[in-house]
């Protein structure tokens, strides 16, 4: 077990892999859940029907797998569009618009779960419609929504692991980069399944102490 | 001065109001009695551009609330509302429940919202609460804050749907005390009530909403004295 063939610089190598999926995920969820709230406050206002447009797209994002999307964005801006991107923009550019397409369900769900005579009784004082949202609505919402995000996010970073196909080297590329070279698939695979735990766990627990932290009690 | 005239709203197919006319002075305690849906509370969130109206006018202070031209969050900041459901801020405590408008409408300063609030929640007995989250509270707290957050905005006039309604037996007395307090403070109110009692001894006035018609408008020892309209007779009877 423990005559492995694994260097230092290979553990390196495996590091800079999750260093590259924490990046891309984090670059995604960001601009993603920007995007997914500017979309869920719309989809929410206007309604189902004058919404139907923008919904449909992001069903879109929803439906097609990861890999699809990924491989069809990048011959779409390099072959037709001509456009020389790196696969590391359009990695982040698909999962951002992926994350913001589950985003938007999660806000306009959290948005929903405000009782409306709540927001009846801040208009009343006067808010605005903007007032209401960001300092009634919107921090409700965000509580309601924080366990569905958390797991978006999570889900997010384990389908990060598809942007190497788009030549990005990722954690689980890195390690089958080694698998190839040494030949000890379960080991390195361990290994790997460590890192995406380090990396996923602080996210968790960070989840879970914002929940605490508003349950106000 | 709130002048209502020849208001009509309907819901679809429902006409919820056909034609009140009513005017109520500063200083003024109204008290609006009713079966359920007979347009009560519909009224009240006409007169503060909650709900849009088919005709008539509705104007406060000589504002049409219902004028393309007027700001209503402008006009809201002068007529304060509660209603019957407890609509606490509960991601905020008790004192930042009755800062946060007066901070964001009117742009008092922290410390002086602070003050007022502090003011306000002494005023309706809530002065060790400050700290509190409302889920900690009970009911009559719950509506004894509500009224001191619409307070805490200066409003020229209080319009109360039902406040009590919700709450248990034990609790309805705190609250209506509070109202007493405001009513013999001079508040100009208007208030929607099932409590008989207190429309008695607190009103100048008592009007009988029937099926979307204000049936009957009297002082209280002339309404409950000797009532004219049929309706208000049987809705009396009942409720005694
Ligand atoms: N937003 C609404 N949409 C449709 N119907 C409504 C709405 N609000 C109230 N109504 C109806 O209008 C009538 C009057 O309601 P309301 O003013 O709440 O009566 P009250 O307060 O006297 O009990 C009721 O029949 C009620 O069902
Ligand atoms: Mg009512």
């Amino acid at each position: 077990m423990f005559d492995t063939a694994l260097t230092a610089k290979d553990l390196v190598f495996l590091a800079q892999g999750a260093g590259m999926t924490l990046f891309v995920t984090a670059i995604s969820v960001f601009f993603g859940t920007i995007m997914g709230i500017i979309f869920g406050v719309i989809r929410y206002q206007i309604g189902p029907w004058w919404a139907a447009p923008l919904t449909f797209v992001l069903d879109v994002f929803r439906s097609i797998p990861l890999l699809i999307q990924l491989v069809l964005a990048n011959a779409f801006v390099t072959t037709v569009l001509g456009l020389r991107v790196s696969g590391f923009t359009v990695a982040c550019s698909v999962l951002s618009l992926y994350t913001a397409a589950y985003c938007s369900e999660i806000v306009r769900g959290g948005i929903e779960a405000v009782p409306p005579t709540l927001r009846r009784a801040a208009r009343s004082l006067g808010m605005t419609w903007g007032q209401d949202m960001t300092y009634v609505v919107l921090p409700l919402a965000t509580r309601v929504a924080l366990p569905s995000w958390i797991g978006l996010a999570l889900g997010v970073m384990k389908d990060s692991a598809l942007v190497y196909i788009v030549q990005v080297v990722e954690l689980l590329k890195s390690t089958q980069t080694l698998i190839t070279r040494l030949q000890e698939p379960l080991f390195l695979l361990m290994i790997c399944g460590l890192f995406y735990f380090l990396i996923s766990f602080p996210i968790a627990r960070f989840g879970g102490y914002l929940e605490k932290r508003w349950s106000n009690d | 001065m709130i002048e209502i005239q020849n208001v009509h709203k309907s819901f679809g197919a429902l006409q919820v109001l056909k034609g009140i006319n009513l005017t109520v002075a500063k200083g003024e305690v109204l008290t609006v009695i009713g079966g359920s849906g007979s347009g009560k509370s519909t009224l009240l969130t006409c007169i503060n551009g909650l709900e849009q109206i088919d005709s008539g006018r509705i104007l406060v202070d000589g504002v049409e609330v219902h004028a393309k031209s007027t700001d209503l969050n402008k006009l809201r900041e002068k007529i304060g509302i509660v209603f019957q459901q407890w609509n606490a801020f509960p991601h905020l405590t008790v004192l930042e429940n009755v800062m946060l408008a007066q901070i964001k409408v009117l742009k008092r300063s922290k410390s002086d919202a602070e003050a007022e609030a502090v003011r306000q929640l002494n005023h309706v007995g809530l002065a060790d609460k400050l700290k509190v989250y409302p889920s900690r509270l009970s009911g009559g707290q719950q509506q004894r804050m509500a009224i001191a957050r619409a307070l805490a905005m200066s409003p020229d006039y209080m319009l109360f749907d039902e406040v009590t309604s919700a709450l248990d037996p034990q609790l309805v007395g705190e609250v209506l005390d509070t109202l007493r307090m405001l009513a013999s403070e001079g508040m100009t109110m208007i208030c929607v009530t099932h409590e008989m009692k207190f429309a008695r001894e607190v009103s100048d006035r008592v009007a009988f909403f029937h099926k979307g018609v204000m049936a009957e408008i009297a002082a209280p020892e002339e309404l409950f004295g000797a009532p004219k309209d049929p309706e208000l007779q049987k809705f009396l009877a009942a409720t005694h």
